[in-house]
């Protein structure tokens, strides 16, 4: 038997550090991501049945819980591209001794940018 | 509040239990009488005097030098001798180390993680030699929590591991007779020190105050300086030619 924990050792937090944390965030962000790439293709897919189809399908869009849907959306990309960026940074070997300030720094610009995209969106 | 069936105050411990030939591990629960001061390595030799004589696990030095009494507490890689058992009617998970093979209960099998450290070239110096920078790597205990901590390593038996690369950082700053490109060179493979993905948890469960994590991205700026000067360097060739 190895004793390697498998996947969970990917997605599995608990007894972990803001390190471990911030890499299952980006990681489920991603999934979440690339389901959503496939959602919004087969939306497209809608056009092809012609104006009425795409019409209805708009006027639900607007609805605010579809809006709530869109936030989720944004908050996704924003920890998505805040891991990337840490990653890109520190795996090439800057800032390495600022590895929690770069952290709370992106997290700080991230849930601000989340705000405003937030009251843009439902204004 | 758990109680031993005398009445004392205990400690809840849910041990991983797997022995040779066993086709699946299991757990066992225990109630520990809690002692203050107590500490996980503590309650394992209580069980093993008291409650179950088979139980397997590894120590010796008994003050954090030696790094053979690693394993998971609550999740989390720990020195069994250094870690308080916690308060009366606390409950305690505990489990092998991650990524090796166990040999039996809470023993692992660290041949491979010693003999990875050997072919880098085990970076140790003497005590008057220390290097200045606060990264001494010769604190290095080699007790595999970083190994165990490492998310890469939950899935990929052929990654290099934390401990292999900051040796292999260590031995870059400082070759001292071992042969520097054939480390680089292991160091600059896919299952090397691109293969990180920046966890941190090695450096956070380091019992020993090493900083693998800081070693592999200082090892990761060098190989991409070597990297971008080649590149430059046949780029200008190139021209010429």
């Amino acid at each position: 038997m190895t004793g390697r924990r498998g996947v969970r050792g990917w997605l599995d937090p608990r007894g972990r550090h803001s390190g471990m944390w911030t890499l299952v965030a980006g990681r489920v962000a991603g999934i979440g991501l690339t389901c959503y790439l496939y959602a919004h293709l087969a939306v497209l897919s809608l056009l092809t049945r012609g104006p009425g189809t795409w019409d209805r399908f708009v006027a639900i869009a607007g609805h605010p819980a579809f809006l709530a849907l869109d936030a989720v959306l944004v908050a996704g990309l924003l920890v998505h591209a805040a891991h990337g960026v840490r990653v890109a940074l520190q795996g090439s070997g800057l800032l390495i001794g600022a590895r929690r300030s770069l952290m709370v720094a992106l997290a700080v610009v991230g849930v601000a940018v989340g705000l405003v995209a937030i009251v843009l969106l439902f204004n | 509040m758990n109680e031993t069936t005398d009445g004392e105050a205990a400690i809840r411990v849910t041990v991983y239990r797997r022995r040779a030939g066993d086709t699946d591990p299991h757990y066992d629960d225990f109630d520990v009488p809690y002692r203050p001061g107590m500490t996980v390595l503590d309650i394992l030799m209580s069980i093993r005097s008291h409650q179950d004589a088979e139980l397997t696990f590894r120590h010796s030095c008994l003050h954090a030098s030696c790094g053979t009494c690693g394993m998971r507490v609550n999740r989390r890689e720990r020195l069994a001798c250094v870690t308080p058992a916690g308060a009366p009617g606390d409950q305690v998970l505990i489990e092998p180390l991650a990524g090796a093979e166990v040999r039996s209960d809470l023993v692992v099998d660290m041949r491979p993680f010693y003999e990875s450290l050997d072919a880098v070239g085990r970076p140790l110096l003497r005590g008057d030699e220390h290097n200045h920078d606060g990264h001494r790597l010769e604190d290095c205990i080699e007790c595999s929590l970083c190994t165990s901590a490492c998310p890469v390593t939950a899935t990929d038996g052929r990654y290099a591991g934390p401990a292999v690369l900051a040796a292999t950082e260590r031995v870059l700053r400082e070759p001292r007779g071992h042969d520097a490109a054939a480390v680089l060179e292991r160091a600059d493979r896919e299952q090397g020190a691109w293969r990180c993905h920046l966890a941190l948890e090695c450096s956070q469960v380091c019992p020993a105050g090493v900083d693998p994590a800081g070693a592999i991205m200082r090892l990761r700026r060098d190989l991409l300086r070597r990297h971008l000067a080649l590149h430059v360097h046949r780029a200008r060739n190139g021209r010429r030619s």
